[in-house]
């Protein structure tokens, strides 16, 4: 890969963590990643397979142990503005209101009170909910406060996104609805979006490239392209040869997965 | 409808008719001395002459307004009010910041717990003699005793508030671009806020409690001290007027606390079926 255009670099990164006392877990080793410029991204895999980890730190919540990552040639060392990230539980602020939380960042950049409404406004408009600007997120259902957390993300213009499996906790049809709107979003604003799931169709829905993690310790077990143009249809053929290519891979991890917890369950 | 709520407003009446019938029955028997216990009726008939002003009015010397509220029991509620509020703001402002600290600072915390763990359990009470000798008599070891109160209700709540702050609300600030301050102010805080309010309100019951007790010692004023000196006159309908009035006052004060509570976390999840 060209590295000119490649956005987000991740050299021989590793993630170790010692609980206390207990053995260390290797939650990610030797990962090698190029995002380019634009690009979307999945990250799949069980759960302990590290992608959350490496999402973490690409956001810069949690140094790798080993290794470096860059983006725009800048070591990632703290979480920054550049990088939007969205969470599983949205992590609205709840004493503010939808319009307030959406300008919490722009506020933060000094923003004038005009500029900022009108930036608010938009948005709020863009992701349809024109008529919430004053509602508490605790009055909101969940697919309308995920809504909002990317109104937030959003509002900063960082380049690239960061989401965490942010429709993991939605019914499935407020996930197909809020899958369409992002890739529309991706699709107008040019963002680099790296997306973690453990959603194989998701995965084939969303991304140009799936990244299929190894169970403990977390490894690029395999990347898969998907060529499909969009707008997909999950019913077609060619849909259906990716999400088997990858369930196989994936299912080959989660029995890996599945035999470990029988194992340290069984061992306590 | 309607009768359903009859029905519940004679049921919460029910028990209180029933001991003031007792008691008018007692006083009435004339099988216990009036000055040990006075009857309902003459309680509530002193509580009156202790509401109203204390002189006929007189234009000459005050407003209309002025002189209906002249009377002793206003004056009384109104000191101890004063100092109720007093002693809260500074020992809660004193605890807030503090707090706020301890919480957020693992350092911090070493730093101060162990005292405040010793200081903590020394009820305000026991700081009488203290308070006397360092401040003499008045309002300042009042206060003084107050502050004491209400500081460690406040100190403990906001101390637990920002250590139970979800650490992805910080997350998501610092991914937004909070700095340290941004994030203390606008995140730690109001997401404490369910504690520290809780706080306060635990706080301003413990400075209710001492405020009486300090007005019987330090003070001539109040309804602490109204209530001792009716006992050396052997007025025990004051002092039964006295008690009840500082009943409402307490209950006024928790109801105001808990509205505007409920003001502050509109926000919060908890109580949005209130």
């Amino acid at each position: 890969m060209n590295t000119a255009e490649s956005c987000i670099q991740i050299r021989d990164v590793s993630q170790i963590f010692r609980g206390g006392g207990q053995k260390e877990v290797v939650a990610l080793t030797g990962i090698n990643l190029d995002i380019r410029r634009g690009e979307f991204v999945c990250l799949l895999g069980p759960s302990g397979c590290g992608k959350s980890t490496l999402l973490n730190a690409i956001a810069g919540f949690m140094p790798p142990t080993t290794g470096r990552i860059t983006v725009d040639g800048q070591t990632v060392t703290a979480p920054g503005p550049d990088r939007g990230m969205v969470f599983q539980e949205y992590a609205l602020f709840p004493w503010m209101t939808v319009e307030r939380n959406v300008a919490f960042g722009l506020e933060i950049q000094k923003m004038s009170k005009n500029q900022i409404r009108d930036k608010v406004d938009a948005l709020l408009a863009k992701l349809q909910l024109t008529d919430f600007h004053e509602r508490y997120p605790k009055d909101l259902s969940g697919g309308m406060r995920q809504r909002v957390a990317i109104a937030r993300v959003l509002a900063l213009d960082a380049p690239i996104l960061l989401m965490d499996e942010p429709f993991g906790a939605l019914d499935a049809l407020t996930r197909r609805s809020l899958q369409d709107e992002l890739l529309r979003i991706w699709a107008e604003l040019k963002k680099t979006i790296v997306f973690v799931t453990h959603s194989i169709e998701e995965s084939v829905h969303l991304a140009d490239r799936v990244i299929v993690m190894t169970y403990r310790p977390g490894t690029i077990k395999r990347e898969v392209l998907i060529t499909l143009p969009r707008e997909r249809d999950p019913g077609s053929a060619e849909f259906n040869r990716y999400t088997k290519e990858l369930a196989q891979l994936v299912m080959e991890e989660q029995y890996r997965h599945q035999q470990d917890e029988i194992r340290t369950s069984a061992a306590k | 409808m309607r009768w359903s709520k009859l029905y519940r407003l004679l049921q919460g009446a029910l028990v209180p008719c029933l001991v003031l019938g007792l008691w008018q029955w007692l006083g009435a028997s004339g099988l216990v001395n009036p000055l040990i216990l006075p009857s309902p009726l003459a309680v509530a008939k002193k509580w009156f002459e202790y509401l109203s002003p204390l002189e006929p009015f007189d234009p000459t010397k005050s407003g209309y307004l002025a002189w209906l509220v002249s009377g002793e029991l206003l004056r009384d509620a109104s000191a101890s009010l004063h100092r109720v509020v007093s002693g809260f703001l500074i020992g809660a402002g004193l605890a807030l910041p503090l707090g706020l600290f301890m919480g957020a600072s693992d350092n911090v915390y070493k730093l101060f717990n162990p005292l405040i763990q010793v200081l903590r359990p020394i009820p305000p009470i026991a700081f009488i003699p203290l308070a006397i000798l360092w401040f003499g008599l008045g309002n300042p070891p009042a206060v003084f005793l107050i502050t004491i109160g209400a500081f460690f209700p406040v100190l403990m709540n906001t101390i637990a508030g920002v250590r139970h702050v979800d650490a992805i609300y910080i997350r998501a600030a610092e991914s937004l671009g909070a700095n340290r301050r941004t994030l203390f102010l606008r995140v730690m805080l109001p997401a404490s806020s369910p504690y520290i309010l809780a706080g306060a309100r635990i706080g301003m019951g413990t400075a209710f409690i001492v405020v009486i007790v300090a007005e019987m010692i330090a003070v001539n004023s109040g309804l602490g001290y109204r209530i001792l000196e009716a006992r050396e006159f052997f007025w025990s309908d004051k002092i039964i007027a006295g008690m009840f009035t500082i009943g409402l006052l307490g209950l006024a004060i928790d109801s105001g606390m808990s509205r505007l509570n409920s003001w502050l976390l509109k926000w919060h999840r908890g109580i949005e079926h209130r």
